[in-house]
This record gives structure tokens, C-alpha cells and sequence, in this order.
């Protein structure tokens, strides 16, 4: 499969987040992760207190996370662990498409048992993806609790799957397509909508 | 891909992919209390065994149980084939009871082609497990991950396949992948033990051990098979041993790096000694536990994509 150009200019094509817009959102979602988690807080870890750690889904959601707990870190001056964990061995679609390439999966040194996992996406869509990576979860450890960090959430859900910190929140049709770039991967950062899913 | 029959002619995109594949199940199943992906429920995996073997059925076995498919056993003694049952009858009964992929080990030449031939339209994959002394293409598959794990490339790596390179489709096999890869292979053998046409080969021929161990990165010992051998080739099993098996001696005329190979079952004090079998220079026992790494990516790049209109 030839990769496709991300974000190449297209009138059938709009601009839901400039590269300021994803930057200034990846810093709100550190916080809401920092306060809903309570990274870094100054109270005595109580009993509920978990160690917190960020998963990224690959591939766009590995690079979002490593920048999450760069930004956790500056904010709270606490370093979370962070990992990526691949799903295409958990999909529910291998047979309806081409053979895909593995993507890597690292988990913290640590582990994830009786952690936080915070799982990270691009897009929030059919929520398959992340019932995939809780399959994938069970078998890496146990952890005590998983949360769902996504930078755009485009509706559409075929599961009861909901995030816990969404970025944006972009209604959309079926037809269209949502594109996230990144300067790690993609070489800029944006969001983009696409009118017609070129498929 | 839906048959994996040989690897002369095996595209080194495919093979490289594969490994890769092999790489990361290898690295995601590292450390793991539940090694297990759900990623071939539902598919049905038959391996059907004509002759013995140890380590290729419990690999491919194990292969497709940590995948998650249905992995059931079939050996010539204990089904119709025992009543004079033909191999393409077994086969189009195995694929009408339900198999997506049929793992065959065979002691004619060219039988998993034929298998593949009859279950045409069927839906059912073959993997040749071995064919008489045509090929097994998953042990060089794995030779290639173990090379590629202790050496780091596989390009202008220079390696020799050292014994009964006639008998041996794991020689052929080896021969096809590595060089396709953009290795250099020498085959090292007494001459009688070289098939007829081997001048045709992408390789070097050499009947000097001593004289080629200096120069390479890999040596690959292969089993004297006694079980097909019906004339003489060499003189006594000692003299053979003496001319072209891997000792401490020539251990230590191998370079620093060079790594050993043998793809058992092992001959000790035939082809290979004992020292030579347990010393760290030897990848044996990563061949075996690469072994099943490889063959589960056989078959997720087999079963798990796309299905093909029949």
C-alpha cells in the first residue's frame, strides 16, 4: 500500500485544527489528565492513589502520548511512565481487509498491573480500535483502571465506549474522513476533514 | 500469499515481511504470563505429518495455539492413510471437514505442490512442512530470523551450508532465502554428497571445511540422514566425521562473531561435537524458540488477511 500523503492540499479538504490549535489542545488535555488523576498532588497518597501510565495506540496515538507526558511533566514536574500498545492482533476486521504490517508494542518497565492506563488515540470513531486495545490490555497485565484520552472525537459509535479527555469534539458524516498529522510522523501538525472518504 | 510452498521464487519482500512480523510477536510476547492473541479464532489448522518429526510439528502446534486457532494432528499411522487412504483424498477430506490451512510433511518430493494443485478453489492453504529433498521453507525462514537477530543483516553475509547438502531441503530452502536476501552461500561437502546440477546454484562449492571457516559470519551443520542414504557416499561415519565435522579445532577458526546453526534433530559427535552443540557460538536452541516466532507469522500473514475470491 502506498502511504498516502496526510493534509496535502485539497479544496474537498478543511482545516478543523491549525498546528497552534493542536498544540494548545494536547496542553489542555495534560492538565484535565494532571487534575482528574492527581498527578503530582501534594496530599498523602491516599489508598486510592494509582500510579499513572500512558498507553498510545499506534500509530498516531504513540507520538501524542510521548507528548502528553512531556507536558505532564512540565506542568506537574511528575514523569508518568509511558508505552505504546498495538492492536492489529485484536482487530475485529482482519479478514474483511489486506494483510497489515505489526506495529510495535512497548509497556513501561514496570508493567501495568494495578495501574492507571490511560489509553491515547488520534480519532474516537466506531470505538473498535479501543475495544480491541482493552482485549489487548487484559493480556499485558491487570490494570486497576483504564481511561480514554483521544484528540478528536467524530461520533459514530458502534460500541459503548466513551473517551474521558476528548480534544475536540467534530461532528461529522460517515462519508467524510478525519486526518490527523503529526509532526513526528507526518512532518506538520493539523487536523483536516475530508469531505469524501477516498475509498 | 496463500500457499507456502517453497522459497525458491519466494518474493524478499514477502520474506522480509515475514520476519519482521516474527520480530515483533517475538518482542510483544516477551515476558508475558498469557501468551495467547485472539487473532485466529475461528480458523482451523490441520498438520498432517507423513514422517517423524519433533520440533516442526510442536512449533507449528504451538504456533497456532498461541494465534488462537484450532490446531488439530494428523499422522499417517493413526488415520486412513494407514488404510491405503491416497494424500490427495486425505487432503480434499481434511479441507471438506473444515481446514483453512493444511500443514504437510511429506517424504515424496513435490507433494505439498501437488496438495496445493488439488485443493485448488477450495479456500484451504498449504504450508510445505517438508518435502522429500525439495524444501522446508519455514526452517529457513527461521535460520534467517536467527541469523538476523546475531548478526544484524543478512545482505553480504557470508555462509556456509556444510554436509549432506544432497539430502538436505533445508539446505535447498537455505540456498534460495539467503541468497535472495543477498547473502553469499558456500555449500561444503564431500562431492558425492552434492546433488547433480548444483553448478546452476546461486552459490560457491567448496570440499575444504578448514579452508573456508576464516571467511565466514554462519555455519550452518547439517544431519547426515541416515534414513535416506542407500549406497555409500563416504567411507565410515567417522571418517566423515573427521573431514566435515564441526569440532572445537575448527570452532576456534571461525571468527569471533561467527555463529553455528544446525537445524536438528543433532548428530553429537557425527557432524557436529558435543562442545560445539553447548557452546554460546551455537544458536540452536534460538533457532527452536525463533522457530515458532517465524511459523506464527506463516500463518497470520496466511490466514489472517483478507480472503481472496476463490
Amino acid at each position: 500500500m502506498a502511504p498516502r500523503v496526510r493534509g496535502a492540499t485539497d479544496p474537498a479538504e478543511r482545516e478543523l485544527l491549525s498546528a497552534g490549535d493542536v498544540a494548545r489542545t494536547i496542553a489542555r488535555m495534560a492538565h484535565q489528565i494532571i487534575e482528574k488523576t492527581s498527578i503530582g498532588g501534594d496530599d498523602v497518597p491516599g489508598p486510592d492513589a494509582r500510579p499513572v501510565v500512558l498507553l498510545g495506540i499506534p500509530s498516531r496515538g504513540a507520538p501524542l502520548a510521548r507528548r502528553l507526558v512531556e507536558l505532564i511533566a512540565e506542568f506537574s514536574g511528575v514523569r508518568v511512565p509511558v508505552g505504546a500498545l498495538d492492536i492489529t492482533l485484536y482487530r475485529d476486521d482482519l479478514r474483511r481487509r489486506p494483510n497489515r504490517p505489526l506495529e510495535s508494542t512497548t509497556l513501561p518497565p514496570g508493567g501495568i498491573d494495578d495501574c492507571l492506563v490511560v489509553l491515547v488515540d488520534d480519532v474516537l470513531f466506531s470505538g473498535r480500535t479501543i475495544r480491541a486495545a482493552l482485549d489487548a490490555l487484559r493480556d499485558a497485565g491487570r490494570p486497576a483502571a483504564v481511561q480514554l484520552a483521544v484528540l478528536v472525537d467524530r461520533g459514530h459509535r458502534e460500541l459503548p465506549i466513551r473517551a474521558d479527555y476528548v480534544g475536540k469534539n467534530v461532528p461529522t458524516s460517515r462519508t467524510e474522513e478525519v486526518q490527523v498529522c503529526l509532526t513526528e510522523l507526518d512532518g506538520r501538525d493539523g487536523v483536516y476533514l475530508r469531505r469524501e472518504a477516498d475509498q | 500469499m496463500k500457499h507456502l510452498l517453497s522459497t525458491d521464487g519466494l518474493d524478499p519482500a514477502q520474506a522480509v515481511a515475514v520476519l519482521d512480523t516474527a520480530d515483533t510477536l517475538k518482542r510483544t510476547l516477551l515476558g508475558r504470563e498469557v501468551r495467547k492473541l485472539p487473532t485466529l479464532r475461528g480458523r482451523t489448522v490441520v498438520t498432517m505429518f507423513y514422517e517423524n518429526s519433533t520440533r516442526t510439528r510442536v512449533s507449528f502446534e504451538v504456533a497456532g495455539k498461541w494465534m488462537s486457532a484450532d490446531v488439530i494432528n494428523v499422522s499417517a499411522g493413526g488415520s486412513s492413510v494407514g488404510k491405503g487412504e491416497s494424500l490427495r483424498d486425505t487432503a480434499l477430506t481434511l479441507s471438506a471437514a473444515g481446514a483453512d490451512l493444511v500443514i504437510v510433511r511429506h517424504p515424496a518430493s513435490g507433494a505439498a505442490h501437488r496438495l496445493a494443485g488439488w485443493l485448488e478453489g477450495t479456500g484451504t492453504g498449504v504450508v510445505n512442512a517438508g518435502d522429500g529433498m525439495h524444501e522446508h521453507p519455514t526452517q529457513a525462514l527461521l535460520d534467517a530470523a536467527t541469523l538476523r537477530e546475531r548478526l544484524g543483516t543478512i545482505a553480504g553475509r557470508r555462509i556456509a551450508i556444510v554436509g549432506d547438502v544432497l539430502h538436505s531441503r533445508v539446505a535447498r530452502s537455505n540456498v534460495h532465502l539467503l541468497t535472495a536476501l543477498g547473502a553469499e552461500v558456500v555449500l561444503v561437502a564431500p562431492p558425492t554428497l552434492l546433488p547433480t546440477g548444483v553448478e546452476s546454484w546461486p552459490v560457491a562449492v567448496s570440499h575444504e571445511l578448514d579452508a573456508e571457516l576464516p571467511a565466514l559470519d554462519a555455519v550452518m551443520m547439517l544431519r547426515v540422514q541416515a534414513e535416506r542414504m542407500h549406497g555409500g557416499f563416504f567411507p565410515s561415519a567417522r571418517e566423515y566425521s573427521i573431514a566435515y565435522g564441526l569440532n572445537e579445532r575448527r570452532l576456534s577458526l571461525l571468527p569471533e562473531h561467527a555463529v553455528v546453526l544446525h537445524p536438528g534433530p543433532m548428530l553429537r559427535g557425527m557432524e557436529i561435537s558435543a562442545f560445539v552443540a553447548d557452546s554460546p557460538r551455537a544458536a540452536i536452541t534460538e533457532q527452536v524458540r525463533n522457530g515458532v516466532h517465524v511459523r506464527m507469522a506463516v500463518l497470520y500473514h496466511l490466514l489472517a488477511g483478507e480472503e481472496e475470491a476463490a
